[in-house]
């Protein structure tokens, strides 16, 4: 045993030598090798980044969130067929609202786009959600400064306005903006409140809005609009049996026959998940279809210059077989060689992709590390394609003749 | 005691396409431990191929091959290998070292294919590079030393494992005269320190420094003479 590693430590010297005369082929040797290993390592890196980030972004949006909508998040091809469905209308949700069991909380909602105003200073293309009470509790608003609205503001379609993080700053600088009114669009509407900082999902941004009653949307900027029903379930568990009531409900609402099809979409969280899965799947199958390719080719390059290397040290490897050699000793040097020039293709790879990553996270919004096994598995398969490859040259090798090579000029 | 080598018989036919080429037709010879041979003869006679057979790089077609009682013409290529890296030393025309390794790496790798550890094998090789008189360029790559050295340093590897025998096909065939004739020394001197040595030459002055001259004349034995201690 210790003999044995002996003698590898031997034959990874001899490697070593041969190799370091000639650098500039080994090196392009290891190409394909590296490319190889680098396309599956930094696809995993940047595919691990993303499970990270946006991953856990689609689930802030709450699974426990069930949505009544106009359209499904992820539409088919037949995707004109759902601009015929009739809008959401505030009717639609007051039925709900009134028959649904399994739901902890039930709000409509609507939004637009209006520039503001207070005194001077104005923004453009404002986002204006209507909420509801029960708004506050599905998305789990928190209040800075002042209130959120009261049931009655709600109930009466009052002008009263709560502001997001950044309208605050944007719109009154230092000055206190509790009771200030402001123009949305051309209405104006009484600042009661401020909301806190809620950061961004998928690059949306959540602190450059403001919030109104749902009906003075429709009494302040037109009653012709599609709103969507958001409805919150105790856990997941509930989603199931609530999107059934939902879809029932629905039916019912809009008078279905039971030969039509749904002419509204229920949406959840995880269809989004599921998409999400489907991308990543394709991406890492094409990866690994990419890397493979690239390791057949680099280790068809590697066979290709072990056999020229092979050619090329006749001589060598009739001095070595004259001097007592075996074949297995011949082998043994030539696979290590091929195998020594593909690992060191694989952990150049690494390096790079370890680069890449450290590039992507600094320069993009996307976090990425390279994740270990990624690492092993591009180390493992360098390796194998180098023991792989490096068998046949290795072979040739041991069978030539030591008359013959030591003839050979 | 028996001979070191005892050859009976032994016959050497090429294949070339459809014509066959006898490069030996039959030797029969004997050589006992600490002889000093000269093998001579015209070009293509068979010395060549008649010393790969006694090395252990080939084998004859027919005949028996004893070497120190051990019949060798049945061996399989790795014993064939393991008795090449224990019992024999060759010195080739154009020295045959590994340009790119030292000259002391390159007298090691006998010892290294006899699995002797890497310490020792340092101790070993400098010994022999000391008897060849070149202690003082174990460092040198094969290019950076002059034809004799290179062969000095050929010597010292054939020599490194203690092997029964050496080998030497036209050792000075690429070195002038002088060159030569100290390497014909070295090889006198080896053989007074008791080693048993083969040298195939042209030159009748090398052939003389040799005990015995044995001559080969198209594949056969044409003459084998003993000569007076001089
Ligand atoms: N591999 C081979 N295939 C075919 N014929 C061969 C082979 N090796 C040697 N021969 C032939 O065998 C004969 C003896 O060759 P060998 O090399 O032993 O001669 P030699 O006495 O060493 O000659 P030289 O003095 O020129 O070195 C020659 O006719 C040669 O052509
Ligand atoms: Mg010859």
């Amino acid at each position: 045993m210790i003999s044995f590693f002996i003698r590898l430590w031997e034959n990874i010297l001899i490697a070593v030598r041969a190799l370091a005369q000639n650098k500039m082929r080994t090196i392009l040797t290891t190409l394909g090798i590296i490319i190889g290993v680098l396309t599956v390592v930094s696809v995993a890196s940047i595919i691990e980044g993303l499970n990270k980030g946006f991953a856990s972004q689609i689930a802030s949006i709450g699974s426990n969130t069930i949505y009544v909508q106009k359209y499904p998040w992820v539409a088919g091809r037949d995707w004109f067929k759902y601009r015929n469905r009739p809008n959401i209308t505030m009717k639609d949700a007051k039925y709900i609202q009134e028959r649904m069991k399994n739901a902890e909380a039930i709000a409509p909602a609507t939004s637009t786009r209006r520039s503001i105003k207070y005194r001077n200073n104005s923004l453009t293309a404002i986002g204006v959600s209507g909420v509801t009470m029960e708004t506050e509790k599905i998305e789990g608003y928190n209040i800075d400064e002042g209130r959120y609205f009261a049931p009655l503001e709600i109930a009466k379609n009052k002008n009263s306005v709560v502001i997001g993080y950044e309208i605050k700053d944007k719109l009154f600088k230092n000055r206190y903006p509790i009771g200030e009114k402001i123009r949305i669009g051309t209405i104006s509407y009484t600042v009661i409140g401020v909301m806190e900082k809620r950061g961004s999902i998928l690059g949306h941004n959540l602190d450059s809005g403001v919030y109104v009653p749902v009906g003075s949307i429709f009494r302040n900027f037109g009653f012709h609009r599609s709103i969507q029903i958001m409805v919150r379930v105790k856990d997941p568990s509930m989603i199931e049996p609530a999107m059934d009531e939902l879809r029932f409900l629905m039916r019912v609402s809009r008078k279905l026959k039971p030969h039509e099809e749904d002419n509204f979409s229920i949406n959840q969280q995880e269809v989004l998940t599921d998409m999400y899965k489907k991308l990543t799947g394709g991406l890492y199958t094409a990866a690994i279809g990419i890397g493979m390719l690239s390791l057949l080719v680099g280790g068809i390059g590697i066979m290709n210059i072990m056999l020229v290397s092979v050619a090329e040290r006749r001589r060598e490897i009739g001095v070595r077989k004259a001097l007592g050699a075996k074949r297995v000793t011949i082998t043994f040097q030539f696979i290590i060689e091929s195998v020594i020039i593909c690992t060191i293709g694989g952990i150049i790879a690494i390096l790079i992709s370890y680069l890449f990553s450290v590039l992507i996270d600094k320069v993009t919004p996307f976090p990425s590390s390279v994740p270990l096994w990624s690492v092993l598995m591009g180390l493992g398969f360098s390796t194998f394609v180098g023991l792989f490859f490096g068998i046949y040259p290795a072979r040739q090798a041991a069978k030539l003749n030591p008359i013959e090579c030591l003839h050979y000029e | 005691m028996d001979a070191l080598i005892n050859l009976k018989d032994i016959v050497k036919t090429y294949q070339v396409g459809t014509v066959e080429v006898h490069a030996l037709r039959g030797v029969d010879l004997q050589i006992q431990r600490n002889e000093y041979i000269s093998i001579m003869g015209p070009s293509g006679s068979g010395k060549s191929t008649l010393m790969n057979i006694i090395g252990c790089l080939d084998s004859p077609t027919s005949g028996r091959y004893e070497l120190e009682s051990t019949p060798v013409h049945e061996m399989d290529d790795n014993q064939l290998a393991e008795i090449r890296n224990r019992k024999i030393g060759f010195v080739f025309q154009t020295f045959n070292l590994l340009p790119r390794a030292s000259a002391l790496h390159n007298v090691e790798l006998p010892l290294i294919y006899s699995g002797v550890s890497a310490s020792k094998r340092k101790v070993i090789a400098e010994e022999a590079l000391d008897k060849v008189g070149l202690s003082d360029r174990k460092n040198h790559r094969p290019n950076e030393l002059s034809g004799g050295q290179r062969q000095r340093v050929a010597i010292a590897r054939a020599l490194v494992n203690n092997p029964s025998l050496i080998l030497a096909d036209e050792p000075t065939g690429n070195l002038d005269s002088k060159t030569g004739e100290e390497i014909m020394r070295v090889f006198g001197k080896l053989n007074e320190a008791g080693n048993t040595i083969i040298v195939v030459t042209h030159e009748k002055y090398i052939a003389d420094q040799a005990s015995r001259i044995v001559r080969i004349l198209d594949g056969n034995i044409a003459d084998d003479l003993q000569l007076e201690e001089n």
